[in-house]
């Protein structure tokens, strides 16, 4: 079998999303030569067997972690399997994976330990709600300020990592709203990143993980877990 | 003896004796029995000793002494549920993590050859 140059592994979080995992993990395997890694978050419904019969493979976590905590999974399995590069995106087919590409890029070229998928850069043109893109502006600014990276999309699940990356991740990953977390992390270890434009979608089944409470709880949870990170040791 | 006195000291030993037989059998962990056997004996003092009670709250300026009694015991309450949300923390950690080990050595399993 051929053996692409690089060795990377497509990982998807999924819960609950039979709807849409199967076309997304064939659309990937057809697509591109790299490995495609399905973490089933404690699935109830068929998300699992639709993306093992798609050709993924699967890890079942055996109760729900969160999107980080499984997320985690994924970087655990590339850390113990060598694994050069972790593209991570969304099973519900937000993410467009014909940009999949642009996230590589800047980790096989060596030039960014991470690279950040952005709806906000380029043409891509996303429109949210308006409390959304307050928290968007808000989590802009306190990564800027607390990090120095200049982003436009923190709250961006859609990324690719290098090797150091997959790493420090198994070690240091946060069970739940990861993103915005992520850029303090990255900073306390030192590591380049790269916000390349990519094209997100609105969801088409099921519902967005974030209801009117959810965001108060979502902003406050994130901003202190944001500053505890700020100060912690990592061992 | 007045009997609020007496109330309370049978109630502080009771709790401390209650303990003690959980952890003989095994039902409480010694580590988590820590705060509650020393919590319980403090009470258990302090209802005895009622002079020691009167003297240290003058010592913190608190003028009427039982109140004292509820300062330590709510003090002790706080510091057994922010021991609680430690043990909480840590044990969602180690749930995480075993779950993870698991969902990863499943897929190992069913590979038939790992690696």
């Amino acid at each position: 079998m051929d053996r692409p140059p690089h060795r990377v592994l497509i990982a998807i979080p999924a819960f609950q999303e039979e709807q849409t995992i199967g076309q997304i993990v064939s659309a990937l395997r057809r697509r591109f030569p790299y490995d495609v890694l399905v973490v089933n978050d404690g699935s109830t419904d068929a998300t699992s067997a639709a993306a093992r019969s798609a050709g993924a493979t699967v890890l079942d976590l055996p109760c729900n972690l969160g999107i980080g905590g499984a997320a985690q999974t994924a970087f655990l399995f590339a850390r113990d399997r060598g694994y050069e590069a972790l593209v991570r995106i969304d099973g519900d087919g937000q993410h467009e994976i014909e940009d999949i590409p642009r996230v590589l890029e800047p980790i096989l070229a060596g030039k960014a330990d991470a690279a950040i998928g952005s709806r906000f850069l380029g043409e891509a043109g996303y429109r949210g709600s308006i409390p959304r893109i307050f928290g968007i502006r808000f989590f802009r600014s306190l990564v800027n300020l607390f990090t120095g990276y200049r982003v436009t999309d923190p709250t961006s699940g859609f990324f690719a990592i290098n090797r150091r990356l997959i790493e420090f991740y198994s070690r240091h990953y946060p069970s739940d709203y990861p993103e915005v977390d992520a850029y303090i992390l990255m900073h306390r270890l030192g590591a380049g990143t790269a916000e390349v434009p990519v094209r997100m979608y609105a969801r088409v089944e099921g519902k967005s993980s974030i209801t009117t409470f959810g965001a108060i709880y979502y902003m406050v949870k994130v901003t202190l877990s944001f500053l505890i990170n700020a100060i912690r040791r990592f061992g | 003896m007045s009997r609020v006195t007496l109330l309370s000291v049978c109630m502080s030993a009771a709790l401390l004796v209650y303990i003690l037989e959980m952890v003989r059998r095994r039902r409480l962990r010694e580590e988590y029995s820590i705060l509650w056997l020393c919590g319980s004996m403090v009470i258990l003092v302090l209802s005895v000793k009622q002079d020691w009670l009167i003297r240290l709250s003058r010592i913190v300026g608190i003028a009427y002494p039982p109140s004292l009694l509820f300062l330590v015991g709510i003090l002790f309450i706080m510091l057994i549920l922010i021991h609680f949300s430690i043990a909480i923390s840590k044990l969602h950690q180690m749930n995480k993590r075993m779950a993870q080990e698991l969902a990863l050595l499943k897929e190992e399993v069913k590979e038939g050859d790992p690696k």
